[in-house]
């Protein structure tokens, strides 16, 4: 087992709303992520995958607002720290952060490289110009980005390009872990295969350690990720394995939304597409059991009573609902 | 629309703006139920009587009852108020040009001072190198001094027409009070009165409201033009386009300024009245508005919203007004305030330049200003009668800019803080 | 199988914005047959002129040059009467559902306008509800709770099932579905994707599905075109065109999407060009 990189325990974060209600969008969350693996998130929209990759970072701005729960980033506890000190020396140095529509946030008068400079003397003033030249060049070179790029403007690229160059970025003081969400589904398939890669090279290379990656798209989550972790109405509902959990579901959340993948490939003809009926639960009054059980083609009565917990099966998977592994299996057999 | 409206008055941008321009409707409305004077009538007879209340001097002798109060300042402010300290260096100046020594005249002493003046002030005596205003000036001062130290009370007289002579009627000591309540005629003018002896105030009230009203007609033509011409460019396209585009071009190369100066000076003197000044305005500030509400019709105009009702089999007169125009009500409202505003700021710059509206009928802002131009209220100092304009003015124009400041951050989400 | 009969059939298309050297061919002469009761993809990346050929296809934007015949007959939508023949015959669901209603009315609006251009426009009010009713159930919702509704108070795949009840009401020829399933989830994309399909089973319309996911194309369609530059690059019946490519494009294309049971090669592309 490796050194654990993040390790979030509990977190649970909610939004205010203008009218003063509270939206418990990340409900006690807990996942660990070790040196070099991958973890995805997967889930409808509306889910609070997002709102779980702005949480992690521990740095709150209205309407988010922290509740309960801590994050910690190789042994150190960020949660309590102020937001100035986090701000300062936790993102960007610890944690990298890359927003769904991340090429648009690079402001369109200045060059590439005013861009990192900024970056890195927002961290620490007394790099000079020449060394973060020197560093941005090394390390566009090892990332597969023409030096070139360096002197353009945001304008003289291409999506793709600055996508890469947004990701090349937000690595240059080497965080220990990297939020991607949506990193790439503005782009066409081939530039969302060269992100891909770029990712894939940054851990090879060892700017990040870890990853976690957030997208909707599962057959892309199930190339990219080691781990995957389902994501419904705030809470987890299944971890496991990127294998195990595509081809062999156990929550019957996970196993509709593993059912409707689409790929290129022979026998989809055959397939029938599972669909999900109804919406997910408003998170302003969640329903007190089960948050899925309205939705659930298996539903029961005692579903809806109590809180349902996290239950841990073999393989170190886990899945949230009352009924045994086996149930589900027979249940998913008999349709 | 509900919820909408709820967020407008939530925001505080808004409100602020919404209050103060109420305010100033709500005294355009009322005042002149209290005061139902006609705002350009001549009251004054004389220009720029200063702020305050004017009791009738006539009434006041011959109010019904004299109150006795021993009052123990009352003859020191009568003094203060008589002789200042102008006065008493103007009777030093005098005393020392008849041959008085200065070691004997104590300014600050002011029964020594009035005895010098009394023993040595001669009308008829003539000074060499003084000059007639002064002479004059000095006559009006000893008048003034008359009896300024006397215990006596004033003896009124009238004449009986029988014997010719005057008899006694009444005296009138220093003592003597009236109740203000019981003088027959007061006026306040809390802003005295402009150089023709009107009440600035009453006046201003008029003014406001018809600068406003300058201002709605202005800014509906001004938007009803804009709006029509953009929906059509944006939304017609092609020819059209190219056409009113064309238009709209020449009017913003040509200052719309100079534009509204040749007209206003072409229409002629006594067609301007203010709702001719008001179509002249509207009819040269449509320009933005057009502009504006072209490049949001034309970005409305891909929308699929747009391309679903073409396929419903909608024409074109339907999606202008069902598809797009709601889209771009709050835009319109938004170009209509600040269209208000601009139009009252134009009408004040036409009438300061002496274009504004036919005078002697209605006043306007621009008009007070351009009066108390002409008549060097600003030079003399008689600020009652161009400041409270101006307020006025800016008063007028901060709320609707702080409203349509308002609206934009409740309907244009990036600019909310 | 019998030869099915032409429903809508492009000769020569081409699409030219601007003018000059500013000149751009969004569609370059291009040639298709859609036949009657099939459902065919477009295929192609963003940029490739497949959002312009929709619209040309819907009239809403004129050709450049080529023609378009519809059952067999040149189509002549030069005046808005002729324009409003022809939209009874070919209707669209578009990408954004949020951006494809007008947000001033209600739902019954869009309902009855539908009714109207059928010429129901006289029909007494009791029967225009019944055939609501009828359309939302299609879609597998309730009209008893959609009536009064602003579009604001849906989710997006209800929104996208009401846009194909209003298909429903309408009964073209043809429906041009364009990406109409890239702004909602994985989960309600079935839905709307097997709705689709009922559709054309039930009244044997013609479905052309403009989109760029090339796995999704596979699933729905008889028939895959796929769209380069402005070209029809490749073309034939969707397992032909997926599953034994013939053209580099094609093949790049499919390559480049990832799959869960083959091995997605990163190898093919080099991050050091671009």
């Amino acid at each position: 087992m490796g050194k654990v990189i993040l390790e979030v325990n509990e977190l649970t974060t909610k939004y205010i709303t203008r009218f003063n209600e509270d939206v418990y969008a990340v409900d006690h969350v807990s996942l660990k992520v070790e040196e070099g693996k991958s973890l995805g998130i997967a889930g409808e929209s509306g889910c609070g995958k997002s709102t779980l990759a702005l949480s992690l970072m521990g740095y709150y701005f209205a309407p988010l607002h922290y509740t309960s729960g801590e994050i910690i980033i190789d042994g150190q506890n960020i949660t309590g720290m102020h937001p100035d000190t986090v701000r300062k020396s936790i993102l960007g140095n610890e944690i990298a952060y890359i927003p769904q529509a991340a090429m648009n946030a690079l402001n369109p008068t200045q060059k590439i490289i005013n861009f990192i400079e900024d970056v890195v003397q927002a961290h620490d003033p007394k790099v000079s110009k020449k060394e973060i030249y020197e560093l941005a060049r090394e390390r566009f070179e090892v990332l597969g980005l023409p030096k070139e790029v360096l002197q353009r403007y945001p304008v003289e690229l291409s999506g793709g390009m600055k996508q890469r160059t947004v990701i090349a970025t937000s690595v240059i003081l080497e965080p220990k872990i990297l939020i991607a969400d949506e990193p790439s589904s503005a782009l066409d398939v081939t530039s969302q295969k060269m992100v891909i890669k770029m990712l894939r090279y940054m851990m090879e290379k060892g700017y990040v350690k870890a990853m976690i990656f957030i997208t909707h798209e599962l057959p892309l989550l199930y190339n990219v990720t080691d781990d995957i972790m389902v994501m419904y109405a705030g809470q987890i509902v299944e971890k496991g394995a990127s294998k195990q959990t595509v081809f062999d579901p156990i929550h019957p959340y996970a196993k509709g939304l593993m059912g409707s993948i689409i790929v290129p490939e022979s026998g989809l003809k055959d397939t029938k597409l599972t669909a999900i009926p109804g919406t997910p639960p408003n998170l302003k009054n969640p329903p007190e059991g089960c948050r899925f059980a309205e939705r659930c083609k298996y539903v029961q009565p005692e579903c809806k009573r109590f809180p349902v917990d996290m239950k841990y099966v073999e393989g170190d998977r886990s899945y949230r609902c009352i009924f045994t592994e086996e149930y589900l299996r027979k249940a998913y057999q008999n349709d | 629309m509900k919820h909408t409206l709820q967020q407008v008055f939530r925001s505080s941008k808004f409100v602020t703006g919404f209050c103060i321009f109420a305010a100033i409707l709500m005294v355009v409305i009322f005042y002149p139920l209290f005061v139902p004077n006609p705002p350009l009538e001549i009251i004054a007879q004389g220009s720029f009587f200063p702020p305050g209340t004017y009791v009738s001097t006539y009434d006041t002798v011959f109010s019904s009852k004299a109150y006795t109060l021993n009052l123990t300042d009352a003859a020191t402010k009568r003094i203060a108020a008589k002789l200042g300290d102008q006065e008493r260096n103007d009777i030093k100046e005098y005393l020392m040009l008849v041959g008085v020594p200065e070691d004997q005249i104590d300014s600050t002493n002011t029964i020594l001072l009035l005895d010098l003046w009394e023993k040595n002030y001669d009308p008829t005596k003539k000074i060499s190198g003084m000059i007639f205003s002064k002479v004059r000036y000095f006559e009006r001062l000893n008048k003034s001094l008359d009896g300024l130290l006397s215990e006596e009370g004033l003896i009124l007289a009238s004449p009986n027409i029988d014997t010719g002579t005057l008899e006694q009627v009444g005296i009138i000591n220093l003592s003597d009070y009236v109740n203000i309540k019981e003088v027959a005629s007061v006026r306040t003018l809390p802003l005295g009165t402009d150089n023709f002896g009107r009440d600035v105030l009453t006046q201003l009230v008029k003014a406001t409201s018809v600068s406003l009203m300058i201002g709605l007609i202005a800014g509906l033509i001004a938007t009803f033009i804009g709006l029509v011409l953009g929906l059509l460019s944006g939304y017609v396209g092609g020819m059209l386009d190219d056409i009113i585009m064309f238009i709209t071009n020449l009017f913003t190369v040509i200052p719309s300024f100079v534009l509204l100066i040749l007209i206003s000076y072409s229409v002629g003197q006594e067609h301007r009245g203010a709702v001719m000044v008001a179509a002249v305005i509207g009819f040269t500030s449509w320009v933005w508005t057009t502009r504006a509400v072209r490049s949001q019709v034309i970005s409305l105009r891909n929308r699929d919203h747009v391309n679903l009702s073409k396929l419903s089999g909608h024409s074109i007169g339907y999606i202008i007004t069902h598809d797009i125009l709601p889209y771009i009500a709050s835009y319109v409202v938004m170009a209509l305030i600040l269209q208000i505003s601009s139009a009252i700021l134009a009408e004040a710059s036409l009438s300061i330049l002496g274009l504004g509206p036919k005078t002697s009928e209605v006043p306007t802002l621009g008009l007070m200003m351009n009066w108390a131009m002409i008549y060097q209220a600003q030079i003399l100092g008689k600020w009652w009668a161009y400041f409270p304009v101006l307020l006025v003015i800016a008063m007028i124009t901060f709320s609707m800019n702080l409203m349509n400041t308002g609206l934009d951050q409740v309907f244009n989400p990036a600019l909310r803080d | 199988m019998t030869e099915k009969k032409s429903c809508l059939k492009g000769v020569g298309l081409t699409k030219v914005f601007g003018l000059g050297r500013n000149k751009n061919m969004a569609v370059d002469h291009v040639d298709f047959d859609f036949a009657e009761g099939e459902i065919v993809s477009i295929v192609g990346e963003s940029g490739s002129g497949k959002t312009t050929l929709a619209k040309m296809l819907l009239g809403l934007i004129n050709t450049t040059e080529g023609d378009i015949y519809f059952q067999g007959k040149k189509r002549d939508i030069r005046s808005h009467k002729a324009k409003k023949e022809y939209w009874t015959n070919i209707q669209a669901i578009f990408q954004d559902p949020f951006s494809s209603y007008n947000i001033f009315n209600k739902i019954d609006t869009l309902f009855l306008d539908c009714i109207n251009m059928r010429g129901g426009k006289k029909l007494p009010y009791e029967k225009k509800v019944e055939m609501m009713t009828e359309a939302c159930s299609f879609v597998n919702l309730k009209f008893a709770e959609l009536t009064n509704k602003y579009p604001f108070e849906l989710s997006g795949g209800q929104m996208q099932r009401l846009m194909i009840a209003r298909i429903f009401l309408l009964q073209p020829k043809i429906l041009l579905a364009d990406e109409p399933t890239s702004m909602i989830d994985a989960c309600s994309r079935a839905t709307i994707l097997d709705m689709l399909m009922k559709l054309r089973n039930d009244t044997g319309m013609t479905i052309i599905f403009i989109t760029h996911d090339i796995g999704l194309a596979y699933f729905v369609s008889d028939k895959v075109f796929i769209m380069e530059r402005g070209k029809f690059v490749e073309s034939g019946t969707a397992d032909e065109v997926i599953l034994r490519p013939k053209e580099a494009y094609t093949k790049r294309l499919l390559n480049d999407v990832p799959k869960i049971h083959e091995e997605w090669d990163l190898s093919t592309v080099d991050i050091k060009v671009n």
